[in-house]
């Protein structure tokens, strides 16, 4: 892969901070500055693939050429209530329990 | 002052699909089961775990597009959207942005200004999120997987509506449509069926649009007509103080009758959608859009023709019978069955809505047999039993399901035919009535009304009126 040196992309405290927010992250500043400059190349890598003239390509949606993969409407497990519970932190019966939430 | 404003209404509305599968697994979508019965590594989101689309899930939302006169894409992909919430446990939702499968449609409602014809923007196809129950006794919540995966599609209208009349008219076309091709029982109170109301005021004839609001899962008809009243009336008090209306998503309390602003979820809308890279594109062959448009069933307003023509019902009756896919089924086996098309329609139109009004019930929740109840008509055409016993039967039909044919037999309810018997009855009512033999005699006609009903009442309730009245008639 070629080395990206332009190194235009500049971003912002502000940026790193609302991305983190998205993520559920919470970084440290030594974490905000690597992630900063790991976006910072992202964002010039796909300034380096937008010189390349599409104009005549179309847009593509999937990188294999397979298309129509379907399930037919049968229904198979009986009950996955406790493989899945299995993985619950914190359980009660037959639920998950997480912290309260608002507004449901 | 409300009458400067003009108040711009678009609906987003969740559809659940009636599919035995979840969208992208095969675990049941059944209701009422223990929670998490329903899950599996897909539908909970476990890494590693691939999604596989259910086929019926397209064919239903195609089917719902075509009776919606929307185009079809013929080539359709899944988008990502992402967001952190309990209720969602990959946190993303696999949804349609760029390529929905069906687009640019819409349905004609009826107004009173006349009809009117609201457009439809799109409809994609999504994945149900989980349900949060909140725990009485201490501060945490409850997740339930079972809907998690469970297939939808979201009908985005065009913001074509002006009040809450036409909001409801449109919500009950779509809902009969749907119903009528059996893509989803569309029951509101089961949230089968939920919508989204997006809503902004704006001065009469002004072009442009207003800053919306919108206002998430409003639980029925009623509700979403109070909402919008609701809602309508705060934006134009905010305008005419000379403040703004913020853009905001907004929670509907209909036992206050006030709406608010929703934080939490909301925090930040920004659900960076990208192409889900676990499915593949749909590729909608002409050849099974073909197929999928020859097995679409007769819509309401076939149905409706037909009943008049066919069955050479009123037009009135042709509307209430054909108003609910269920009713309309109900009359049409029956129908079949016995080949009296008014009479059924008169049992469904008089006892049936009577006595679905009288449990508060939905044309949904009916639960007898358009057998049993054509064996009634049968019953009471033949004269075996008489029209107050067929009532009393019907109940039983309605409530219980019960065979008329056998009900009628263990209770011994056919109809007294035997003459010899009933002269006898009627000889003794006669001798412990003179006053009312009386009265008859001296031109009071009502008292032979007093004589039938004592005969019925001696008979308990079976003997044929036409045959009491000639003997009581004949014995005076
Ligand atoms: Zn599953």
């Amino acid at each position: 892969m070629e080395q990206i040196k332009t190194g235009k992309n500049v971003i912002s405290d502000q940026t790193i901070e609302y991305v983190g927010i998205l993520a559920k992250l919470e970084l440290s500043e030594e974490e905000k500055q690597a992630a900063k400059k790991d976006m910072e190349r992202m964002l010039d890598y796909i300034d380096k693939l937008n010189e390349l003239d599409t104009s005549q390509t179309e847009p593509m949606s999937h990188i294999f050429s397979v298309k129509n993969v379907f399930r037919e409407d049968v229904a198979e497990h009986v009950d996955g209530g406790e493989d899945t519970l299995a993985n619950a932190p914190e359980r009660k019966d037959r639920a998950f329990v997480v912290p309260k939430t608002v507004d449901q | 002052m409300n009458k400067e404003y003009e108040t711009v209404i678009g609906l987003e509305v969740h559809v659940e699909l009636a599919t035995k599968t979840k969208i992208f697994c095969s675990c049941s979508t059944a209701f009422g089961s223990a929670p998490n019965t329903h899950t599996c590594p897909v539908c909970t989101g476990m890494p590693g775990s691939l999604p596989v689309l259910n086929k019926k899930v397209v064919e239903y939302a195609i089917a719902v597009g075509l009776a919606t006169g929307c185009e079809i894409n013929q080539y359709s992909k899944f988008d990502r959207k992402n967001y952190f919430y309990p209720d969602n446990p990959q946190n993303y939702q696999i949804s349609q942005l760029y390529l929905p499968i069906c687009h640019d449609g819409g349905i004609e409602i009826e107004t009173q200004a006349g009809t009117k014809m609201i457009g439809i923007h799109e409809i994609h196809m999504e994945e149900d999120a989980g349900k949060l129950i909140h725990d009485d006794w201490e501060e945490v919540s409850l997740v339930d997987y079972n809907r998690s995966g469970v297939p939808l599609i979201e009908i985005v209208s065009e913001p074509d509506m002006r009040s809450a009349e036409e909001v409801i008219a449109y919500l009950d076309k779509l809902r009969m449509i749907i119903q009528y091709l059996g893509a989803s029982d569309c029951k509101m109170q089961e949230g089968s069926m939920r919508a989204d109301v997006n809503l902004s005021v704006r001065k009469l004839g002004s072009k442009e649009f207003g800053t919306r609001t919108e206002m998430k899962n409003i639980g029925s008809f009623k509700a979403i007509a109070r909402a919008i009243e609701a809602e309508k009336a705060r934006q134009i008090d905010l305008l005419e103080s000379g403040e703004s209306v913020v853009q905001e998503t907004r929670r509907w309390n209909d036992e206050q009758g006030y709406s608010y602003a929703m934080r939490s979820k909301e925090d930040a809308q920004d659900y960076r959608y990208f192409p889900e890279p676990d499915l593949v594109p749909i590729e909608v062959s002409d050849q099974w859009l073909q197929k999928i448009r020859g097995r679409q069933p007769e819509l309401r307003d076939q149905k409706y023709k037909r009943y008049v023509e066919q069955y050479g019902l009123p037009a009135y009756d042709a509307q209430i019978l054909t108003s609910a896919k269920k009713l309309a089924d109900l009359f049409e086996e029956a129908v079949k069955l016995c080949e009296k098309p008014k009479k059924v329609s008169n049992w469904l139109m008089g006892e049936t809505m009577r006595l679905m009004k009288e449990h508060s019930m939905d044309p949904e929740d009916i639960a007898f047999s358009p057998v049993n109840l054509a064996k009634l008509i049968v019953l009471a055409d033949a004269g075996t039993i008489n029209g107050t016993v067929a009532k009393e039967v019907f109940e039983q039909v309605f409530a219980n399901d019960i065979d008329p044919d056998q009900y009628v037999e263990q209770k011994g309810l056919k109809t007294v035919n035997d003459e010899d018997a009933l002269r006898k009855t009627i000889a003794q009512i006669i001798e412990d009535n003179p006053k009312s033999v009386e009265d008859y005699h001296n031109g009071k006609e009502k008292a032979i009304g007093f004589l039938v009903g004592q005969t019925m009442k001696a008979m308990k309730g079976k003997a044929n009126p036409g045959m009491v009245n000639q003997i009581l008639k004949e014995l005076l």
